[in-house]
C-alpha cells in the first residue's frame, strides 16, 4: 500500500517506531498532492517547503526518542485557523494577503504534538456555504465524483482527506462545516461540544455556534486527535474547564447495553431514497451490535434553520464588521471615509457573504430585535433544553447527517433556501452546543454517504465509540475514491 | 415664562489598571503611538476578549462609592458602528444589565444638600484615538488624511450616567467636582481630564417652571473642564430658552462645545444618529458576582469624602466649609489628620494654617503636600508654641516661611534665632516708657482723640523689643499707661 493511504494512527507508528521518517512521508505526500491537486483544489496554499523544514526538524528530535502523539504527520488545516507567517484567507479577496502573527491554539497544539503543517485548505468564504462553492479562490472537487462539490463550508479539509492529500485535517463546524463535507467526501468528521476546544485563532463566523474539530480517515484517528486538541484555554473565555480524558481507549468498548435514541424528525419525506436504507441498515447493525434504539421526539428542532439564519448572520454582520479596510486586508480608496467603507466591502466580500451579513445587521436592528433575534435566542433554549430531555432516556442519537450525498456543481447556488436546507440534520447540533459525529455508512449511486451521531454535551467519547464499533463492524469505509481517476483529471487540467 | 433647566450627565472614567480590558497590554498614558497594541486590541482576525477581573473589581469600586447596587448578574454586550478608531467595528460594552444601578451622589447647592441620582454605571472599553492631519485641522471630514493611535483602544472604562435632576451649570459643576474627588478617593483613576481619563457629556433641556413635562434634550459634547462643562450648560440653556422664547422648536441633536468661539455648534442630528445594533457578546460568559464578594469590595473601599467632612465636623469641631476645604484633596485631609494627632489640642488652629498660610504656599508651587519639606509635626509645634505663648502669630508667620524653605522644626528656628516672645511685664514696660518718651508728640496726639496713631505706637514697642514681645501684652499695658 501506499504511504500516502494509511491512516493517522498507522502512519504516526510507523515514523515513531523509525520505519520511515517524516522527510520521506511529508515528500510522498507533497508528490501525490502534486498529482491530485491541479484536479481537486483542496489546498489554498500547500505549505511545502514548510512541512519539510518541520519534518527534518522532527526527525532529528524523534532520533532522541521523545514520543509525539502525531509524530510527524502532515496535517492540512482549513483556511480560517490563525497560521503565524503563513497566508490565511478565510478564502476571500478580504484577506488574500492577510498573514497573521499569530497561531490558533487548535493548530498550536497540533504543532506541539508533532504535526507537520502541509497547507491550508479551500473553503466556503468565511465559512457561509455548504459547497465550498463561495470560496474566492475557486472550486474544489469531490474525489468521488468531480461533478460533485464535496460539501461546505469545510470542503477542502473533507476531500484532502479523502484523497489522501493529508492525514488529517482540521475544519470548524457551524452549522454542519465538519459533518456535511465529511458525509459527502466519505471520511469522517467530528464536531466537538461547544467550548470543548479552543476557537483562539478562528477567524469568527458566528462565535456562538463555531467550533473547531478533527476531519479523518477513522473514527481512531478523530479520538486521537481530540486528545491533541480538546482542553480548557486560557485565551477563550468561552472554552469550558472540563477534566482532560482520552477518547482512544474507551474506543474498544462493546457497546452492550447502549441505548440509541432515534429522532423521527430527522426521517423526512422528500429524503433520498439510498440515504435513508444505508440508515436503516447502519441501525440495523448497531442493534446487532448490542445497542437498543429507542424512538425519540424533538418536535422544535425543525425550528433549528429559522433559528439559525437569524443568530448566524446575526454574529457574523457584527464579527465581519472589521474587515473596513483600515488596518489590514483588502482597502480599495475611495473620496472619503465611508466611500472607503463601501467600496472595500463591496469589492472584498462575495455575495454569500453580503447576503449574511445584511440578513444579521437588519435582525439586529432596533425595532426588529425583539421579534428576530432575542426570539431565536429563547427557541434556542427549548432547543437545547429538548436534547437535555432526550438524553435523559438515551446515551446517543443516530440520524443521517445529510438528506442527500454530494449535489453537483451549481445545482443549489442559484437557490440559497435549497442550499441552506443541506444543512437541516446538522444544524439544531450546533444551536443545542452539543457534539456529533458524521462516518461512512454506505453509498448512493457511487457517492458516500454519512451516518450522524449526537452525543450529551462533553461525552465526545460516547460517540466516538459507538462510531468506532460500527466501523470495524462494516466494510463501508474499506472503499477508496479513484485516484486513477482523479491523476488522470489533473494531468488534463495542466 | 419662567423656564427650569434639566440637565443628566454621562461621565466616562477611565479606570486606572495595568492592563487593557481585554488583553496584557499596558494603559500608560504618553507613549508612542501604536506601540501598546496587540492582536486583541487591534481586534486581529481570530482573537478573542479576555475580562479583566481588576477593571470588574474597580467598575464595582466605583457603584458602591455612588450608592448603587451591585448585579450578581450582568453581561457585556456589542455596540455596532464602523470607524476607523474602533478596531472590531464593535465596542464591547454592556447595554440592558450594567455592573451597577439605581446609586446616588450627594452635592451642596445653594438650596442646601440635594441627592443626584445615578442611573446606572456600565464598563466598557476604550476606542483609539484619531488625529486628522492636513486641511481644516482637527476635523475628520475636511482633512486631508487621518491617523489613528491604538494605545488608548481597550482600556477599561466606566459610564456614570445621572438622573436629569440637575437644575444649573453650578450644580453640574459641583457634580462633578464631588465626583471626582470620590473617584480619586478610591483610587481607580487618575480623574485627568486633559489626558482624557475622564470625560463629559451633558443633556440639556428646558421647561416651563412647574410643568411635568420635559423639552427636548440636546447633547452637549467636548466639554474638555469642569469649566468648560458649566459654561457650556449654561450656554445650552440660554441657547435654549432664546429659542422657546421666539416661539421656535428646539431640534434634538448632538452639538460641541467650541471653545474658540464660546459657544455651542451643531455636531450631527437625530436623523444621522447611529443604531447600534446592540446584542450580546458571544466571546464572553455573563459576569457572575457573589454577595460575599461585593461585600469584600464595599468593606475595601477607604472613608469616603462626605463621611470624612462629617467626621471632621464632629470630632474636630470644623465649620462645615472648613471641612469640606479640607476633605477636597484626599492628601491634604490626611496630612490634616497627621497634624491633629501630634497636637489634638487645637485642631481648628491646625485647620486655619492649612486653609491659610500652607494653601498659599501649596497653590504658588502646585505639588502634592506629601511632597513638601513641611511636614504635619512641624505645623502642629508651630500652633503649639503660639498657644503656649512662646511665640506671637506674627513671629509665627516668618517661622513658617522658614520651616516652608527649610523642613525644619520651629522650636529649632525659635531657639536658632532667639525669637522666644517676651512676656515679662517688666521689661515690656521698660520698653513702653521708653517709647512713650521717645515719641511724645505723637502720644500727645492720642491723649488728645487721635485713637489711629495707637497701632503705631504698639508696633514702635514691639520693635523696641526686637519683636519679641507679646503684642497682646503690649497693647494692653500701652492703653494703661496712655489711658491714666
Amino acid at each position: 500500500m501506499n504511504l500516502e493511504q494509511l491512516s493517522l494512527t498507522e502512519i504516526s507508528k510507523k515514523i515513531s517506531n523509525h520505519e520511515v521518517s517524516s522527510v520521506e512521508v511529508t515528500e510522498n505526500l507533497i508528490r501525490h498532492i502534486e498529482k491530485t491537486e491541479p484536479a481537486l483544489h483542496s489546498f489554498i496554499t500547500v505549505t511545502a517547503d514548510l512541512a519539510l523544514d518541520a519534518a527534518r526538524k522532527f526527525d532529528e528530535m524523534n532520533i532522541k526518542g521523545e514520543s509525539f502523539l502525531l509524530g510527524g504527520v502532515p496535517i492540512a488545516i482549513k483556511d480560517l485557523l490563525c497560521t503565524k507567517n503563513i497566508k490565511t484567507t478565510c478564502a476571500s479577496r478580504m484577506l488574500e494577503n492577510f498573514v497573521p502573527p499569530y497561531t490558533a491554539t487548535a493548530v498550536e497544539k497540533i504543532e506541539q504534538a508533532g504535526g507537520i503543517i502541509i497547507g491550508k485548505t479551500n473553503m466556503d468564504e468565511f465559512a457561509m456555504g455548504s459547497s465550498t462553492e463561495t470560496s474566492y479562490f475557486g472550486k474544489t472537487r469531490n474525489p468521488w465524483d468531480l461533478d460533485c462539490v464535496p460539501g461546505g463550508s469545510s470542503g477542502g479539509s473533507a476531500s484532502s482527506v479523502a484523497a489522501h492529500q493529508a492525514y488529517a485535517a482540521l475544519g470548524s463546524d457551524t452549522g454542519g462545516s465538519i459533518r456535511q463535507p465529511a458525509a459527502f467526501c466519505g471520511i469522517v468528521g467530528l464536531k466537538p461540544t461547544y467550548g470543548m476546544v479552543s476557537r483562539f485563532g478562528l477567524i469568527a463566523f458566528a462565535s456562538s455556534l463555531d467550533q473547531v474539530g478533527p476531519m479523518t480517515k477513522t473514527v481512531e484517528d478523530a479520538a486521537l486527535l481530540m486528545n491533541v486538541l480538546s482542553g480548557y484555554d486560557s485565551k477563550d473565555s468561552t472554552s469550558a474547564q472540563v477534566p482532560i480524558s482520552d477518547f482512544v481507549m474507551p474506543l474498544k468498548k462493546n457497546l452492550k447495553g447502549m441505548k440509541i435514541g432515534v429522532p423521527k424528525e430527522f426521517f423526512i419525506d422528500g429524503m433520498d431514497l439510498e440515504v435513508k436504507a444505508s440508515i436503516e441498515k447502519a441501525i440495523t447493525q448497531l442493534e446487532q451490535l448490542g445497542c437498543t434504539m429507542i424512538p425519540v421526539s424533538l418536535p422544535h428542532t425543525k425550528y433549528s434553520l429559522s433559528v439559525y439564519y437569524i443568530i448566524a448572520p446575526a454574529e457574523a454582520s457584527s464579527n465581519l464588521g472589521r474587515y473596513d479596510g483600515v488596518r489590514y486586508g483588502l482597502r480599495t480608496p475611495g473620496d472619503n471615509l465611508n466611500q472607503m467603507y463601501e467600496k472595500t466591502r463591496s469589492s472584498g466580500f462575495g455575495a454569500e457573504v453580503k447576503r449574511r451579513i445584511m440578513l444579521g445587521t437588519y435582525t439586529l436592528s432596533s425595532g426588529y430585535y425583539d421579534a428576530y433575534y432575542l426570539k431565536a435566542m429563547k427557541v434556542r433554549r427549548l432547543i437545547k433544553s429538548e436534547f437535555d430531555q432526550v438524553f435523559q432516556k438515551v446515551d446517543c442519537l443516530v440520524t443521517p447527517t445529510t438528506p442527500t450525498p454530494a449535489f453537483r456543481f451549481g445545482e443549489k447556488t442559484q437557490n440559497p433556501l435549497s442550499m441552506y436546507l443541506a444543512d437541516i440534520f446538522t444544524i439544531s447540533i450546533n444551536i443545542a452546543g452539543v457534539p456529533a459525529i458524521s462516518i461512512p455508512c454506505g453509498f448512493s449511486k457511487n457517492k458516500p454517504i454519512g451516518l450522524q451521531l449526537i452525543g450529551k454535551p462533553f461525552e465526545e467519547s460516547t460517540i466516538l465509540q459507538v462510531a468506532y464499533q460500527y466501523e470495524q463492524s462494516t466494510l463501508s469505509n474499506q472503499l477508496k475514491p479513484n485516484l486513477k481517476k482523479i491523476e488522470e483529471f489533473s494531468k488534463n487540467e495542466l | 415664562m419662567n423656564y427650569e433647566p434639566v440637565i443628566g450627565l454621562e461621565v466616562h472614567v477611565e479606570l486606572k489598571t495595568n492592563t487593557k480590558l481585554f488583553c496584557g497590554c499596558s494603559t500608560v498614558f504618553g507613549i508612542e503611538a501604536n506601540t501598546q497594541v496587540c492582536p486583541v486590541c487591534l481586534g486581529l482576525p481570530g482573537t478573542l476578549p479576555v475580562i479583566n477581573a481588576k477593571a470588574i473589581e474597580f467598575a464595582a469600586k466605583v457603584g458602591l462609592a455612588l450608592n448603587c447596587t451591585v448585579a450578581t448578574h450582568s453581561k457585556m454586550d456589542r455596540k455596532n458602528y464602523f470607524y476607523p478608531d474602533l478596531p472590531k467595528a464593535y465596542q464591547i460594552s454592556q447595554y440592558d444589565q450594567p455592573l451597577n444601578m439605581n446609586g446616588y451622589l450627594e452635592i451642596s447647592s445653594s438650596s442646601g444638600t440635594k441627592r443626584i441620582k445615578i442611573v446606572r454605571i456600565h464598563l466598557e472599553e476604550d476606542a483609539g484615538k484619531l488625529v486628522h492631519a492636513g486641511g481644516k485641522a482637527g476635523r475628520l471630514d475636511a482633512s486631508e488624511y487621518s491617523l489613528v493611535d491604538y494605545n488608548r483602544g481597550g482600556v477599561p472604562l466606566v459610564e456614570i450616567v445621572s438622573a436629569p435632576d440637575l437644575n444649573s451649570g453650578e450644580e453640574a459643576y459641583e457634580y462633578l467636582t464631588s465626583l471626582k474627588n470620590i473617584l480619586l478617593y478610591i483610587g481607580v483613576s487618575d480623574c485627568n481630564m486633559e489626558e482624557g481619563s475622564l470625560r463629559c457629556d451633558a443633556n440639556v433641556s428646558v421647561h416651563p417652571k412647574g410643568s411635568s413635562v420635559l423639552g427636548t434634550k440636546v447633547e452637549v459634547k467636548n466639554m474638555n473642564s469642569f469649566k468648560f462643562c458649566k459654561q457650556a450648560i449654561e450656554y445650552e440653556i440660554k441657547r435654549q430658552i432664546a429659542r422657546l422664547e421666539n416661539h421656535e422648536a428646539i431640534l434634538q441633536e448632538s452639538r460641541l462645545w467650541d471653545i474658540t468661539e464660546n459657544k455651542t455648534r451643531v455636531m450631527r442630528s437625530k436623523e444621522e444618529a447611529h443604531d447600534y445594533r446592540y446584542f450580546p457578546e458571544p466571546d464572553l460568559v455573563p459576569i457572575i458576582l457573589s454577595s460575599e464578594w461585593i461585600d469584600g469590595i464595599k468593606e475595601s473601599l477607604p472613608e469616603l469624602p462626605s463621611e470624612k467632612q462629617k467626621r471632621f465636623i464632629q470630632s474636630y469641631q470644623l465649620s462645615e466649609y472648613d471641612a469640606k476645604v479640607l476633605v477636597n484633596d484626599q492628601s491634604i485631609a490626611a496630612w490634616y489628620e497627621l497634624a491633629v494627632q501630634a497636637y489634638p489640642t487645637n485642631a481648628k488652629g491646625i485647620a486655619n494654617w492649612m486653609m491659610g498660610d500652607l494653601a498659599a504656599q501649596l497653590n504658588e508651587n502646585k505639588t502634592d503636600i506629601f511632597k513638601l519639606k513641611i511636614e504635619p509635626q512641624h505645623l502642629a509645634e508651630l500652633v503649639e508654641l503660639i498657644d503656649q505663648n512662646v511665640i506671637s502669630s506674627k513671629q509665627a508667620k516668618d517661622i513658617f516661611l522658614e520651616m516652608f524653605q527649610t523642613g525644619q522644626f520651629p522650636k529649632m528656628i525659635v531657639k536658632s534665632k532667639n525669637l522666644i516672645q517676651i512676656n515679662d511685664p517688666l521689661i515690656i514696660e521698660q520698653a513702653i516708657s521708653k517709647i512713650i518718651n521717645e515719641y511724645s508728640q505723637i502720644v500727645q496726639q492720642y491723649k488728645s482723640g487721635k485713637q489711629s496713631v495707637f497701632g503705631f505706637l504698639v508696633g514702635k514697642t514691639i520693635q523696641a523689643t526686637d519683636g519679641k514681645a507679646n503684642p497682646k501684652m503690649v497693647n494692653e499695658m500701652l492703653k494703661k499707661n496712655l489711658d491714666v
